[in-house]
This record gives C-alpha cells, structure tokens and sequence, in this order.
C-alpha cells in the first residue's frame, strides 16, 4: 500500500449503496486518495455524494464493496479510525441551547489528542464567539464551527460535506485556505461540494458523481481538457449560417444555432476564434454578444450530465 | 498538544456535562422533572387515605414511598429521557456524536446520565420525605428497594430510547409517552396497590415494566417478601430491561426521517 509517500489513505472498491426502499444511490465506484491530496466529489444534488461520504466516514456498511480508510474498515473497525478521522457533516448536529465555547468543550471531552478548545475556534475565526449559543449563530458561522469541531482532534483524514455551503464569498475564501493549509500539512482531505469553482480551485483530483457512479475523475485540468471550447456569437443581420466560413476548417466539430444565436464547439479555440473574427473583419460586420471561453469544469459537469443522461434514455429506448 | 487518549468514561461525563447544562435550560423539562414528582405524592395522599389499604395489610406510607419513586420515575426518568433523545435526534446532534469516537451506547448512556442521577438523587429525597413524614420506618430490606431502584432506572432509560425511536417530534413525545406512562400509574401499583385489584388482573399486572420496582421497593420497606416473592420481580425486571436493550440496538433512529 505505501510506496514513497504514495500510501493511499482512502481506497473505495466497487462501492454499493442501496437504501431500505430499494433505491441504489451509490452504484458501484471506486476511487483512492493519497497522503496529502485534497480530493473533491462532484455532484448534482441527489447524484450520491453525502450516501458515498457516509459509507467513507463509517456510519453505516456499504451493501456491497469495501471502503479501507488507512487501511481499517471504519465502520467495522470503529474504535480504530474514528481517532485518526475528522468529519464534517452537511448539516448542523449541535444542540441550539449550548454556546460556542460549552459545544467546543463537549467535543474536546470526546476526542484523543484534542488542539486547546481555543486555538480550534481561532483556526476558523470563531474566537469572540465562544459565549454565543448556537442558535444565534448565522448559517456560515454554524458551518465554521463543524469545521473547528471536526478539527479538534487533528485529524490526518478530513471528510467534508458541502464545507462552504451558506457561507459568504470572503468566508468561502478563508475556508479553501485553511483546507489547502491543512493539505500542505499532510492531512488527506475528502470534501463534496457542488460549487464547481471550489472543486476546481482547490482539489488536487476530483471525481463527478452522477446518479450514482463516477462520469468523470481526474485532476481538475484532465477532467476539463476532455471538453471542447466554446464560442457564441449572434448572427449580424441579413448573414445566414450558410455565410459563415466552413465550420470545419476552423476546427469547429459541433455547433447549434438557437434563433439568431450561434453556439460552436472546438477543441483548436485559437484558430477556430480567429477564423471567425478574420471573416467578420473582411465582411465588415459585428459580432454582438460574441462569447469565447475556454472549456472549464462547469462545461465538462454539465456535458457529463447531459450525456450520462442520454445514455441512459437511449438504453431505455432499446431495453422498451 | 497532548496525545491523550479517550475513555469511554470520560467521553460520557463530557456529553452528561453538556446534557445536563441543556437540562437547566429548558423550563418545560425542568417543571416536569422536578416540580412534578414532588408535588403528585402530595396530591395522591388523600386519596390513598380513603382506599382500604388496612385491610390488605398496607399503610398509607407503604402505598405512598413506591408511589412516589414511581411517580419520578416516570416524569425524571422515562419522560424528559424520551423528550432528550428525540431532540437530540432532530437536531442532528445524535448523527454527529456518531462520527466521533463515541460508541452507541456510550452515546445514549452519557445523555441519560443527568436524568439518571436526577431521579436517583429525588427518589433518595422522596424516600426520606415518606420516612419523615407519613410515618414509615427504616426499610427491613434496603437491599431489595436499592435492586429494584437500580433496575428501574435502566429499565425507563431503555424504554425511553424505544419510545423515542418512533417518536418523530419533541411535541409528539407528550402522546408516545402515554401509553407507558398510564399503565403504570394504573396497572403497576403506583396509584392502585395490585393488592387491591382482582387477582387475574393483578397477575397480568406484574408483568409490566415497573411494576417489579413497585413491588421490591414496598418489600424493602416492609420486609415482608420471602426470597422466592423476589424472584418473580426480579425476573420481569431483567426481561424488560433486555427487551429493551435488544429492541434500542434493533430498532433505534440515530437520524431524523426525512
């Protein structure tokens, strides 16, 4: 399992979930995250993420597969992993009665080796809190104090569900930046989020759940380099699509036309944007609400989730 | 830092800590487990005067002890545990000890444990008060009262968990309750010794949860069960707890129902 610090602290294989009712949200993935990786699980609300998280945290068996968390079964081997694990719930889980600073204590009481209760809550800007009760807390400030909880007992593997969910931009800012401090201090991070900038800005790899199983894994950048650029633009009036210059040779290999709107997919976006804008230039005409963009993780999120889909229409269709 | 590793004592008395600073917070627990149970048996007196205790050989005091222990029993005890683990549940705070190094049943142990010595303490309190004033004299038998005691307290913390396991809010606790909490109060000799019951009820009634509490506390006062009259009581008392703690480990929702 270790070589050369590659040790992989998480290893999922073949990983099921199906609920009392029948319902299988997790269908059957796998994936591993090394010492010192920040790993994200991409995913629409409902596409399995906090059913996968759960299994990885231990709080119930998986219905088939195996989940190792450094090494151990962290639901059979409770006792084990739960020292060494920290987690981060997607909601609450704090009585609203309590303050800050007795939540804080309750916990430290339950964990081995837990940091000052104090330099918990300054980790993540909660010190003057400490005699608030919970429920006056706002949603954000809520969040920061899971995350100072689920760092109490400097944890080496960090689960965190929808961490930034409700918290404002600069408080989502703050958070990114002590999770790629705690990274680049050797705990491994697994978090779900469904903002695909915090996956793309801070995971080491990422994989995107849809319904159930992995569409797509990689580094942010082999995930989104698997997608083609973009360019829209409107037609200039009186033009017809017909006048365009031939798509192909700009290196366009698929486009759309929506009313006047021209949406044009290349994997070569310098010459495809430049043989467009030369022949605007020769015809002598504006190209309004003219958009170029890259292929970023959103584009590759949403052609995941359109094609996976449309799959799965079409085997359907066949199966009827 | 400090590698420190945890207890599982230690990780209890950290919940039961914050558990009971929640209990002095919360008026509505607060009167029912404390201002109920000590004010019923007052109430209850009367009544007790105009049964024909005497002639089953009971005095008002030998009705009026274990009624009293039953009485805070039921609103410390089984009551304000059920109203605790179902919000506990709801708010999700039983879901997030759960990803700690808690176990389970350290988990519902440590957030019963300041009910427990709640009623603990107002039963060794209402025992004192009987003794005081309704002319009851030294138990005979502490062992049995203090056993029975012992007995009732796990018995209410295990079927509390039950109860709050298809309880699904804080209001609806007041209804799940009822049923346990009536037939007691009426089947297990709380209110009406057995004594004065029909024989075929009465031995249908000792097989309810308290009622071996009942029984075994009057006879450590009275001294007047043989060591086969403690057998029985003892027996039930055992079954109920085992029930439940085999239906809490089956049947218990760590989670909300969503």
């Amino acid at each position: 399992m270790e070589t050369n610090g590659q040790e992989h602290v998480i290893e999922v294989t073949d990983l099921r979930r199906v609920y009392g009712g029948g319902f299988e949200a997790v269908c059957g993935i796998g994936f591993s995250v090394r010492r010192g990786e920040i790993f994200a699980l991409l995913g629409t609300n409902g596409a399995g993420k906090t059913s996968t998280v759960e299994l990885l945290e231990g709080l119930a068996p998986p219905t088939s597969g195996q989940v190792r968390i450094l090494g151990r079964d962290p639901y059979a081997e409770r006792a084990a992993v739960r020292p060494r694990t920290g987690v981060m719930l997607q909601e609450g889980g704090f009585p609203s009665e309590l303050t800050v600073g007795e939540t804080t204590r309750m916990w430290a009481g339950c964990v081995s080796g837990a940091r000052p209760e104090q330099e918990a809550l300054a980790l993540v800007g909660l010190t003057g809190k400490a005699g608030v009760r919970v429920k006056q807390l706002s949603g954000g400030e809520r969040r920061r104090l899971d995350l100072a909880l689920a760092l109490l007992g400097n944890p080496e593997v960090l689960f965190l569900d929808e961490p930034t969910t409700g918290l404002d931009a600069e408080g989502r800012r703050d958070t990114w930046n002590l999770v790629r401090a705690l990274r680049d201090g050797g705990t491994t991070v697994l978090l779900t989020t469904h903002y695909l900038e915090e996956a793309e800005s801070l995971a080491d790899r990422l994989a995107i759940l849809h319904e159930g199983r992995i569409a797509a894994t990689g580094t942010p950048a082999e995930v989104t380099a698997a997608q083609p650029s973009r360019i829209s633009f409107e037609l200039p009036e009186g033009y017809f699509p017909g006048d365009l210059p031939p798509l192909d040779r700009l290196g366009v290999s698929g486009h759309e036309v929506e009313g006047r709107l021209v949406k044009l997919r290349t994997r070569e976006l310098q010459r495809a944007a430049t043989g467009l804008l030369v022949w605007a230039e020769r015809a002598g005409v504006e190209l309004r609400r003219l958009d170029v963009r890259s292929a970023s993780l959103e584009e590759a999120f949403l052609g995941i989730a359109r094609d996976v889909s449309e799959k799965a229409s079409a085997v359907e269709e066949r199966v009827a | 830092m400090s590698t420190a590793i945890t207890t599982p004592a230690g990780r209890m008395a950290a919940l039961a800590r914050a558990e009971l600073t929640l209990f002095g917070r919360s008026r509505g627990t607060l009167v029912a487990a404390l201002f109920v149970p000590l004010t019923l048996p007052f109430a209850m007196r009367s009544a007790v005067e105009e049964m024909d205790v005497k002639d089953v050989g009971l005095s008002v005091g030998l009705v009026m002890l274990p009624a009293s222990i039953g009485f805070s029993l039921l609103f410390a005890v089984y009551s304000s545990l059920v109203g605790v683990f179902t919000a506990r549940r709801e708010e999700l705070v039983l879901k997030r000890l759960r990803t700690g190094e808690l176990r389970d049943a350290e988990i519902l142990a440590g957030a019963a444990l300041p009910a427990v010595v709640m009623g603990l303490v107002q039963c060794v309190l209402l025992a004192v008060g009987c003794m005081a004033l309704l002319d009851v004299g030294a138990p005979s038998a502490p062992h049995l009262a203090v056993i029975g005691l012992l007995l009732g307290l796990a018995a209410c913390v295990s079927l509390a968990a039950l109860t709050a396991s298809f309880t699904r809010t804080v209001e609806s606790a007041q209804v799940t309750t009822l049923p346990m909490m009536m037939i007691t109060m009426l089947g297990s000799g709380v209110i009406v010794p057995l004594e004065l019951l029909p024989d075929r009820l009465a031995s249908v009634c000792e097989l309810l949860p308290l009622t071996p509490v009942i029984t075994l506390v009057r006879g450590g006062w009275s001294g007047d069960l043989s060591a086969y009259e403690t057998l029985g009581p003892l027996v039930t008392a055992l079954a109920w707890i085992v029930i439940g703690v085999f239906a809490v480990r089956r049947w218990f929702r760590w989670e909300p129902r969503r």
